[in-house]
């Protein structure tokens, strides 16, 4: 199962992104430039967090332009695996692989520190290894984090329970005060309605090893894992 | 040639930053501010010789597929001669 990882100027997650897959999870796993135009034959992408293009214009708004984001459209058109995580996700936003947009922090500020968020559905490939209402713990890192999409989007994503992560309290209780930016229902990450494309804005490879004081991001990849390996040995 | 991009959150959307400048002005005794919404300005130059048709039509189309995200934002433009179209 061999993961890329997309790097664009500006990217400062990708290494422990990499680092994550290679080493704590032991799969194959490399790099993707930005100025790509295809992706190397890789089984899953990346798309990781950091300020590509400096967030100029707006969060994840260059980015989209780059030659690796048509190669990611078609391979996410084709069924491909692809999770966006931070600016990965705005990214997504941006290019229209995910619906809804990010507004500033509704405090206005920018807020690093571990939230918790509760799996929602574990009928997606990145959640598959959890179960629905499981609380992670996990860090946030973001000024733009503050999910935002129309009635009748918002409608859609949770009729068809696209809604994967929302901010809760430790104990799973989805409230006001576990909501870190303001989003709208609470919302931490989304996957699109065929299910192969998520974004969130916490840093699961950031919550992979217990020497980083949690590893409960690492559910994510693991399930993708397992998910691409269940696939490959069905075909 | 050259056109003014005005881009704004929508009213629909909840401007955090705008409200925040419109305290700022009130603490500083500005009464009469009622709202602040901010936004973007974008001053384009363009190739003279062409129409303010073709003009209009290209900075539509950039203002749409790019200067905005439309999911939350708006625009309005002016070209030189200060004609402002929503």
């Amino acid at each position: 199962m061999k993961f890329g990882v997309l790097i664009f100027p500006g990217s400062n997650c990708e290494h422990d992104a990499y680092h994550m897959v290679g080493k704590v999870l032991r799969q194959p796993v490399e790099f993707i430039w930005h100025q790509s135009k295809d992706l190397k034959g890789c089984d899953a992408i990346v798309v990781p967090g950091g300020f590509s293009y400096g967030d100029y214009l707006r969060t994840g708004a260059i980015a989209r332009f780059s030659p690796v984001m048509e190669a990611v459209r078609k391979f996410a058109a084709g069924g491909g695996l692809v999770i966006g995580i931070c600016n990965g996700f705005q990214i997504l936003l941006e290019s229209g692989l995910l619906p809804g947009a990010m507004l500033r922090n509704k405090g206005l500020k920018y807020v690093c520190r571990h939230v918790h968020v509760r799996v929602e559905s574990a009928e997606t490939p990145f959640t598959g290894s959890a179960r629905r209402g499981d609380v992670l713990q996990i860090p946030i890192g973001h000024m733009e984090g503050n999910y935002f999409a129309d009635d009748e989007t918002l409608r859609q994503l949770e009729d068809n329970r696209q809604v994967i992560f929302r901010y809760c309290t430790v104990d799973g209780q989805i409230t006001d005060a576990a909501n870190p930016n303001g989003s709208l229902a609470n919302i931490a990450g989304i996957c699109n309605e065929q299910r192969n494309v998520l974004g969130m804005m916490p840093h699961p490879e950031r919550a992979s090893e217990a020497v980083l004081g949690c590893d409960d991001g690492l559910v994510v990849f693991q399930s993708m894992v397992n998910s691409l390996a269940l696939v490959a040995t069905r075909s | 040639m050259k056109a003014r991009v005005f881009v704004s959150l929508k009213r629909s959307v909840l401007d955090p930053q705008g409200k925040t400048i419109h305290h700022s002005l009130q603490n500083l005794g500005y009464g009469n501010v009622e709202d602040v919404r901010q936004g973007k300005f974008f001053e384009i130059t363009l190739d003279p010789k062409i129409s303010s048709e073709q003009a209009r039509a290209e900075i539509e189309k950039m203002a749409k597929s790019v200067l905005t995200n439309p999911v939350i934002e708006e625009f309005r433009y002016e070209l030189e001669a200060g004609e402002a179209r929503a």
